[in-house]
């Protein structure tokens, strides 16, 4: 028995992963029984296994998964790329802050035009604020917004205003708003109506009750929100150089493409340690603002 | 003229009829309360009059305030939102702003009255903020002006939602069960601060309350209604013990404050008897 009551301090063993280690006690009440199995419910739950099993193995051979013995085989080749990267140089490290600066100033402004324009439009795309006749067509037009990646506005945007990070801009302006303007839609949906009700008892404007009715119900949410969508867009602008909109991407790639692992190492570094540091401080201030 | 007039008012949500062809009449300086059991039709009528439910589309129905009309023929009129800044609201909840402090909150009362951009940007004057602070004082929470309004007690939000009214300067005050969900001390305070504008500044008052002792205590007048149907309109002194049962049958217990539960009874014998057995 004693053995049985506690695991502390006991080896491991896997016998005892079997073993009994409470003694069970018994029903005494003979009338109890077990209620009937509800095999519809069950067959459902086993159903929804099966799918998903079906799918990961329908998307199999597709998505070339039977490589994965090659993660084995090369590897070799993959211990001489890595190797590469051992050695980060930090010569132009200069060079490299310089443009993880510019790639942050990129989603400042890329998110803050995204925080003004979300505003009214996620205000519009609530169903308790707007008619369903705008609240729709919005919510349409900022699925759409969400639904095309930063690059390929990137990939836009460098085509119609030109390479550089004006384009970087853009492109995280559009998306972000997209997703800013759900979220804060979201949350005025999710609103105590009653102080709405108040403001408005006052003879004031619709305008007012968001102001004063809204806005202070929601603004905690409506910060968090935002910062966390800025950290998600420092990393986004680290891509962007890809397709030319400026900032560390486009230096990232041109090391990437040109083998020189040494410097690629160093950059990734500095992008390593900028997102760190984005996503402590804004973790900080979110933690402020609710 | 009437402060409120209201005729043949109906209000039908799905099926069942909340109020059936009302018609009321409140004098300029009363102070009136509307008594009735929990879904006798109090709030839906003080909604109302406020305006913030439209009534069922009939030709007849309205209701007029200072013979202003803020419904008719089922439609919130377009002159409502004027008519509403002479139409103080009190509400069962508050509905206070619980972010923004006490004194912002009284501020927003003036929204209707300063220019529309210069209250969407909340840019009161110093006068305006003390008038506010004044009407603080009067119902005697000034030392919270600067508080959030979401850390006061339920009857300093209240007392909080009086100022918003006053500041708004309302010639009509609504109260939609102001004290239900208050303690009887804050209840107190609370109905004492609403017959102080009434008595002091002749506020017409129309205050719906669950139990008719407040209605005796404060108001000369009481309306009771009865599924959506006016049972009784008279002086409240005449509502006693009787006319109330002869009003509400069984229900009446809702309305009246219950009396102090009786001194514990003793077990009954046959209890005690099973108790000594079993012992």
């Amino acid at each position: 028995m004693g053995a049985r009551t506690s695991y502390a301090g006991r080896p491991f063993s896997f016998r005892y992963l079997w073993q009994e280690r409470y003694p069970v006690t018994q029903a005494t009440h003979q009338q109890v029984t077990l209620p009937p199995r509800d095999w519809g419910r069950t067959f459902y739950h086993w159903l929804i296994v099966a799918v998903v099993v079906f799918v990961f193995l329908w998307s199999w051979a597709p998505a070339e998964m039977y490589l994965f013995v090659n993660l084995y085989t090369d590897a070799g080749n993959m211990a001489e790329y890595a190797e590469g990267f051992i050695h980060p140089n930090f010569e132009e490290i200069d060079y490299y802050i310089e443009e993880m600066i510019l790639t942050v100033e990129i989603a400042v402004w890329g998110t803050g035009l995204a925080v003004l324009s979300s505003i009214p439009l996620g205000i519009l795309s609530s169903s308790n604020m707007a008619p369903f006749w705008i609240v729709q067509p919005v919510r349409r037009l900022m699925d759409t917004f969400r639904a095309i990646n930063e690059l390929v506005f990137a990939v836009l945007f460098v085509v119609a205003v030109g390479l550089g990070p004006f384009a970087g801009v853009m492109a995280l302006f559009i998306h972000t708003t997209g997703t800013l303007a759900k979220l804060y839609s979201e949350s005025v949906e999710a609103i105590d109506p009653h102080p709405v009700e108040g403001i408005r008892a006052t003879g004031a404007i619709r305008l007012q009750e968001i102001v004063f009715g809204v806005i202070p119900q929601v603004l905690p949410l409506w910060i968090s929100v935002s910062l966390y969508r800025f950290e998600a867009n420092v990393r986004s602008a680290t891509v962007l150089g890809l397709v030319g909109a400026g900032g560390i991407g486009q230096v990232m790639f041109e090391s990437i493409r040109g083998f020189q692992y040494a410097q690629s190492a160093a950059i990734l570094i500095v992008v390593i340690v900028t997102v760190t540091m984005t996503d402590i401080l804004s973790q900080q201030l979110r933690k402020l603002a609710i | 003229m009437a402060a409120i007039k209201i005729d043949g008012l109906s209000k039908t949500f799905g099926r069942r009829k909340a109020l059936d062809n009302i018609s009321l009449n409140i004098a300029p300086g009363e102070m009136v309360a509307l008594i009735g059991a929990s879904g006798s039709g109090k709030s839906t009528l003080i909604r109302h009059v406020s305006g913030l439910v439209k009534a069922d589309a009939d030709e007849l129905g309205h209701i007029a305030v200072h013979g202003r009309k803020i419904q008719e023929m089922g439609g919130i009129t377009n002159d409502a939102r004027q008519i509403r800044r002479d139409i103080g609201v009190i509400f069962q909840q508050f509905n206070l702003v619980g972010r923004m402090s006490v004194l912002s909150n009284v501020l927003t009362g003036l929204l209707g009255r300063v220019p529309a951009l210069r209250g969407t940007l909340g840019l009161f004057t110093r006068a305006e903020k003390l008038l506010a602070m004044q009407a603080l004082d009067r119902v005697g929470i000034a030392e919270t002006a600067r508080q959030r309004a979401s850390t006061l007690s339920g009857g300093q939000q209240q007392r909080a939602a009086i100022a918003r009214a006053t500041v708004q300067g309302a010639r009509v005050l609504l109260a939609d069960e102001p004290i239900a969900s208050l303690d009887p001390a804050s209840a107190k305070r609370v109905m004492e601060s609403l017959s102080d504008l009434n008595r002091k500044d002749g506020v017409t008052v129309l205050v719906s309350l669950h139990q008719v002792d407040y209605a005796r205590k404060y108001c000369p007048r009481t309306v009771a209604l009865r599924n959506g149907t006016v049972a009784y309109d008279g002086p409240s002194d005449a509502l006693d013990h009787r006319a109330l049962r002869a009003l509400y049958g069984s229900a009446i217990d809702e309305l009246v404050i219950p009396e102090a539960p009786e001194v514990w009874q003793p077990v009954a014998p046959a209890a005690r008897a099973l108790e000594s057995a079993t012992a």
